[in-house]
């Protein structure tokens, strides 16, 4: 807090370094006057109670038998005992994807990679899993550790590294799939984190070109192009989330022909990906706006299309100017995709509630509300600190 | 400027057609739903060649289709193993042995309480098993025909024993809790409105925090299907200290629903539904089913398919009795199993004895 930007007025004598020990620092900071002393000790106050109450509860009354029972649910769900390698192979991939990367890359795809073998470990350490599900996670801290040390010394390693991941949505969604070649799995029993996962990523990834494409279009000069993207970001922007949801589930059958159905969880996947892609293209749009007027006018000298400087010189800019609204909008996409739970949907949240309403676990619903917010937590929190990281790489602002 | 605003004319006309498109959609899909679907369905019953019957369509499927509830302790919830379990998960696997002989060819389709009508309308579910209280305005707005009910509830009203309050009129004054959005809401009205008495009303989201200011002493009484008091009632930190009044506020008939138009899937539902009743009657259930195969009682030989058609006449296998009892049991054994007294809830049967033990379970004769 005490980092103030050193102003350019080339002082020669530097202000002395104080070296102050802990009791110094409060000494400063809480107890500098008396009107200070008492803020502090209501505070401290205020704090006990809170965690003593809290701790008290977390460690005595809860009972998390609720969530070491029902542990599975809460990740895949009710993805049938003998099919759940298919889920498992999609994640050694993604595994795989993220040691390599962090071999290729370094930087923030490796902290990434150190807290997913963070969470492996901390699951091994899971006393009540059982040991097939040990065996898999091992052979993904392994497999892990493998791909890294390849990643480091790959040729071509960022061709394979891009490729791969371009690839992991289709990977992923053969092995849950199955496309006809493995057995399939109905999409009604891909409930847990595993779909509240699955709607965020196809939400996301779905949504980034889609915006991009509206965003240029809302810039563009072309009157129908324009208008229609004006049209279409200001009419989602102006209705909430759950109505795109809800009329997804009700109103889109009533319009399909008799006899043809979509599957719920599609017709939801759609209707996030359509919703977040109208936030995303004013973000990008907003990032398109702070690239001077030089750029395009530098681009144009050198003889590029107006194709090539958009996509050359134009968009790297602004994307990266928008890193932080963009992380942002895919954090609050992630955590919105627990509205679905209102519409039938069993994600994380849904299946929270479901296994509250188990007779066995009646009167529970603290410890499993407290355990989906934990989950909750750590995954939006490892995306914002990515993207952080993701800045400082980039220098973003900085240059 | 002027441009400007003649663009965003534009820009507000197109949306609003847009708008009033959809909503000129839904409302006519509301309006006139019923009507439409009879049509539709009457039409594909008697037009075998452009559409199927419903059980035609299930057989072809391989599996039924049922909307059902996830989130209601008893009734509908998945264990542990991701198994679907309760009370009315068990008469959806009714049918699925009824039409399959294996209990487990259906598929839970979890609805929540607004989108469970237009699934079953746009045909998304074969069957409604939903907690769903039989009303003139769904059995005929809504286009839906009602099988016999399964479980009959009724509104009841929780408060601590020490208050010593015994009725409805000694709760003048009292903070009531009640969720909102909910019949419950409306019934309490209705009461109290009925009665003269000064009340008031504390609305709550969802059950959880309802319950948990009742705990905390912040509301006097709450109230809510007796089913569920009662199920409430074993979580709290002294369930003797609790009790539900004798009166009740309301009927609430629960029971399974299919859509207009497929009369031979309608008698297929309120059949199998009955056939749990009739094999409580006849003293027929899981472990003893077999013994009865050799009965000579005319009535038991008729009800087990070993004399007469009543199966091939509603498009099932004769037997079908006897696989329901076989794989779910009778109405008794489904009842104590999700509700009874090995349960956490250990509700009384009530009203929802057979007719022979002072209840109102009575199935029509099978001949």
């Amino acid at each position: 807090m005490m980092h103030t930007e050193i102003t350019p007025t080339k002082s020669k004598v530097l202000p002395p370094e104080q070296k102050q020990t802990i009791f110094g620092w409060t000494k400063k900071n809480l107890f500098n006057s008396w009107f200070n002393i008492i803020l502090t000790f209501v505070s401290l106050f205020i704090i006990f109670i809170v965690l003593k109450g809290t701790l008290t509860w977390v460690v005595t009354n809860a009972d998390w038998e609720v969530i070491r029972a029902n542990y599975r649910l809460f990740m895949v769900g009710q993805f049938s005992e003998e099919e759940i390698w298919r889920v498992w192979s999609a994640l050694l991939y993604l595994t795989l994807l993220f040691g390599l990367s962090a071999g290729i890359w370094k930087g923030t795809i490796r902290q990434l990679s150190f807290l997913l073998t963070a969470i492996y470990v901390i699951h091994l350490a899971l006393p009540f899993l059982s040991g097939h599900t040990k065996i898999w996670l091992l052979s993904n801290i392994v497999t892990l550790f493998a791909s890294y040390v390849i990643g480091l010394k790959l040729p071509k390693g960022k061709m394979i590294g891009i490729g791969g991941w371009l690839f992991s949505i289709i990977v992923i969604l053969f092995f849950l799939q199955g496309f006809g070649i493995l057995p399939s799995v109905q999409t009604s029993m891909w409930n847990g984190l595993l779909l509240t996962v699955i709607l965020s990523a196809v939400a996301i990834v779905g949504s980034f070109p889609i915006g991009i494409l509206l965003a240029l279009g809302r810039t563009s000069k072309l009157p129908i192009i324009k208008y229609f993207c004006i049209a279409y970001i200001e009419f989602i922007r102006g209705i909430p989330l759950i109505t795109v949801f809800f009329s997804m589930q009700i109103l889109i059958p009533l319009f399909l022909p008799e006899g043809f159905t979509v599957a719920n969880i599609i017709r939801v996947m759609i209707g996030a990906t359509l919703f977040t892609a109208a936030y995303m293209a004013e973000n990008v749009r907003g990032g398109l706006q702070s690239i001077p007027k030089g750029q395009f006018e530098a681009a144009k000298t050198i003889g590029l299309s107006s194709i090539q400087s958009t996509f050359l010189i134009i968009l790297p800019q602004a994307l990266r100017a928008v890193i932080p609204a963009i992380v942002g909008q895919s954090i609050s996409m992630f955590k919105d995709t627990s509205l679905v739970a209102i519409v039938g949907l069993v994600d994380l949240l849904g299946i929270a509630q479901t296994v509250k309403s188990n007779p066995a676990f009646l009167g529970h619903h603290m410890e499993v509300y407290l355990f989906v917010a934990l989950v909750y937590w750590v995954i939006a929190y490892a995306m914002s600190y990515s993207s952080r990281r993701l800045e400082e790489t980039l220098g973003v602002g900085k240059r | 400027m002027k441009n400007r605003k003649r663009y965003l004319q534009f820009v507000f006309a197109g949306m609003l057609v847009f708008l009033l498109t959809l909503t000129g959609c839904s409302s006519t899909d509301t309006s006139t739903d019923g009507d439409e679907t009879t049509d539709e369905a009457t039409d594909s019953t008697n037009d075998a060649s452009s559409g199927k019957t419903t059980l035609a369509e299930v057989k072809e499927r391989g599996y039924i289709v049922v909307g059902g509830n996830n989130q209601l302790p008893g009734f509908g919830y998945v264990n542990s193993d991701g198994d679907y379990e309760g009370f009315d998960v068990d008469f959806a696997k009714v049918l699925g042995a009824a039409i399959f002989d294996d209990p487990e060819a259906i598929e839970i389709r979890p609805l929540s309480a607004q989108e469970r009508f237009t699934a079953l309308q746009t045909g998304e579910v074969d069957v409604l098993i939903r907690n769903t209280t039989w009303t003139v305005e769904r059995d005929v707005e809504l286009g839906t025909n009602f099988a016999p009910t399964t479980f009959y509830d009724g509104q009841g009203i929780m408060v601590r024993k020490d208050t010593g309050i015994t009725s409805l009129e000694e709760l003048a004054g009292a903070r009531i809790g009640v969720e909102t959005g909910t019949t419950t809401e409306a019934n309490l009205a209705d009461q109290f409105r009925k009665l003269g008495i000064e009340y008031e009303q504390v609305l709550f989201d969802d059950s959880d925090s309802l319950v948990e200011a009742y705990e905390s002493g912040s509301i006097d009484a709450w109230t809510t299907d007796k089913s569920g008091l009662v199920s409430r009632q074993s979580t709290l930190s002294e369930p003797d200290a609790h009790v539900i009044l004798e009166q009740t506020l309301s009927k609430e008939p629960l029971g399974p629903t299919v859509r207009h138009g497929d009369d031979q899937w309608f008698d297929i539902v309120k059949w199998a539904t009955y056939a749990t009743m009739e094999a409580e009657e006849l003293g027929i259930n899981s472990t003893n089913v077999d013994e009865f195969i050799d009965s000579s009682d005319p009535v038991i030989r008729r009800f087990m398919g070993n004399e007469g058609e009543l199966g091939e006449m509603l498009g099932l296998e004769n037997d079908f009795a006897v696989q329901i009892i076989k794989h779910v049991g009778n109405y008794e054994e489904i009842y104590n199993r999700n509700l009874g007294p090995d349960t956490v809830f250990k509700l009384e049967r009530g009203l929802n004895s057979l007719y022979t033990d002072g209840g109102i379970l009575y199935s029509p004769p099978f001949r």
